[in-house]
């Protein structure tokens, strides 16, 4: 027998929503709502949604950003960080592989916050415990924080009404809003393409922060299996997917995620990989309405194996499968043309560039 | 769950509806609803002959692929089009509108190796009750 799944504090309300609950990430999530994904995935790029994040990640972290030990956990640059933002970067192994991405957040000039995939929970807060130093003070509090990602072109007039001067927030900074008594964190940020918001707060809450959100009939619930399908289409990596242990940030084309100027963990083994050259991340899109899927192998026209698939999906704004994938090192200088399948299957596609969805709200 | 009375099942979930030695194709309430929203729909040539049970065609939806099983052994003698336009018209009409092929069906006595409309009805009873096939991540 496996380790009973977790729920999140909303459990009950997808339940009563009619969400269809499957194991994800060791935690009980709804991967759809009755509506199904086609309208979750119009639901979000015109108008809003609502996801359940709870079972993400959270570590708070205090001390000063060099001697703490954060700054040579992560990639990114955050010495120069300004309070009030966030930073996307990742953790990386010896090996130059990474352990996860994540985003920090400055909440002031000496305490942090940082957000990881809820599947890297405890190998993450392991690594963190491991290298932060003395200078530090480190708290998990995943599993008391909610989490809310409230997404879409009408994201920001939804939280407006309830929220005065979210309106105000730039893309990739956060506040701290008191919203129905309570003190949560609402960063602009979010893993759709879409203009968007996070909202942290206490797990005690979550109930109540939900259902101000969907007060307004505009907000339509949205589960994880549209997630997927929005990630891909705006070329977000996931975790297991276009990252893991083994695979460089080179590799899955987040270098500019990498602040080598600096030290960090894994930085020399990345730089090595990085001069020793390997794999090649690939985006394309299949001739027809047929989805590439994890595991499908990439072909060149005349039948030679030249790498394989990660993520795919049939692709609602594009009408068409799109897949991301892994060329070997030898093939990293393909032409346009490939084909993707498995023993079955053949699929003509073509080398698209990221992102598949360009038309996002994003930046609104 | 819709159950339409007088079409045989399989236990993958497939219906066909026989009349004048020509078997309709198509999938269940029960599959069209687990797979979710379908995408995409491979129909079968004409003229290829098919195996009761073996490999009739493919579904894909958002987050699965899907193969279909011929509940009967014959010859593909027509396929419905409107179904590759508009894969949702078998999650809208699984039962009619939304069929996938018609066969010229060669052997009438595979008809006892599928299951009637109440016997079907036990088996998604006896599957709610533990049999859970869920596949999706």
């Amino acid at each position: 027998m496996t380790t009973p799944l977790h729920r999140t504090p909303l459990y009950a309300v997808h339940v009563a929503l009619g969400g269809k609950m499957v194991p994800f990430a060791g935690w009980e999530m709804a991967v759809q709502y009755p509506d199904g994904i086609l309208k979750e995935h119009e639901a979000n790029r015109k108008g809003c949604s609502i996801f359940d994040c709870s079972h993400m990640g959270e570590f708070l972290i205090e001390g000063d950003a060099v001697l703490s030990g954060l700054d040579g956990i992560v990639t990114q640059a955050i010495i120069d960080q300004p309070v009030g933002t966030c930073r996307y970067g990742m953790a990386l192994n010896d090996r130059g592989g990474v352990i996860d991405d994540l985003i920090v957040y400055r909440l002031a000039q000496e305490k942090w916050m940082v957000v990881v995939n809820a599947s890297n929970i405890e190998k993450d807060a392991a690594h963190f415990r491991k290298h932060l130093t003395s200078k530090s003070k480190f708290m998990d509090i995943s599993f008391q924080t909610a989490k809310l990602d409230v997404q879409g072109p009408l994201s920001r007039d939804v939280l407006k009404a309830f929220i005065p001067g979210v309106d105000a927030l730039e893309y990739y900074t956060f506040a701290t809003f008191n919203v129905l008594g309570q003190d949560v964190i609402v960063s602009r940020t979010g893993y759709t393409g879409e203009l968007g918001y996070e909202i942290y707060y206490p797990w005690a809450k979550a109930e109540k922060v939900w259902h101000a959100v969907m007060a307004d009939k505009r907000v339509r619930p949205t589960g994880l299996g549209v997630r997927d399908v929005l990630r891909v289409e705006v070329s977000y990596p996931l975790y297991g997917h276009e990252l893991s242990e083994d695979i460089s940030p080179a590799e899955a084309g987040l270098k500019r995620f990498v602040d080598v100027s600096k030290d960090f963990v894994g930085r020399d083994a990345f730089l090595r990989r990085e001069k020793e050259g390997g794999r090649k991340i690939i985006h394309f899109t299949s001739e027809n309405r047929r989805a590439p899927r994890q595991g499908h192998i990439l072909f060149a026209p005349d039948g030679y194996v030249i790498g394989d698939v990660v993520s795919g999906t049939f692709s609602p704004a594009l009408g068409v499968g799109i897949g991301i994938g892994f060329l070997k090192k030898e093939f990293t200088s393909v032409g346009k043309d490939i084909i993707f399948g498995d023993e079955k299957i053949k699929v003509n596609a073509q080398a698209a560039t990221r992102p598949f969805y360009k038309a996002g709200s994003l930046k609104n | 769950m819709e159950i339409v009375e007088h079409y045989l099942y399989t236990k993958e979930h497939e219906w066909i509806s026989i009349e004048d030695g020509v078997g309709v194709i198509g999938i269940s309430e029960y599959a069209q609803s687990t797979l979710g929203d379908i995408t995409f729909v491979e129909l079968p040539n004409v003229d290829v002959e098919v195996e009761q049970f073996e490999q009739l065609t493919a579904l894909e939806s958002v987050k699965a692929a899907s193969d279909i099983f011929s509940p009967m052994s014959g010859r593909v003698v027509e396929i419905n089009d409107k179904v590759s336009e508009d894969p949702g018209l078998i999650n809208r009409s699984c039962y009619d509108k939304g069929w996938i092929a018609k066969i010229e069906i060669s052997n009438m006595d595979e008809a006892s190796n599928l299951m009637t409309a109440s016997e079907y009805e036990s088996y998604l009873e006896s599957l709610d009750r533990g049999g859970d096939t869920e596949s999706e991540e």
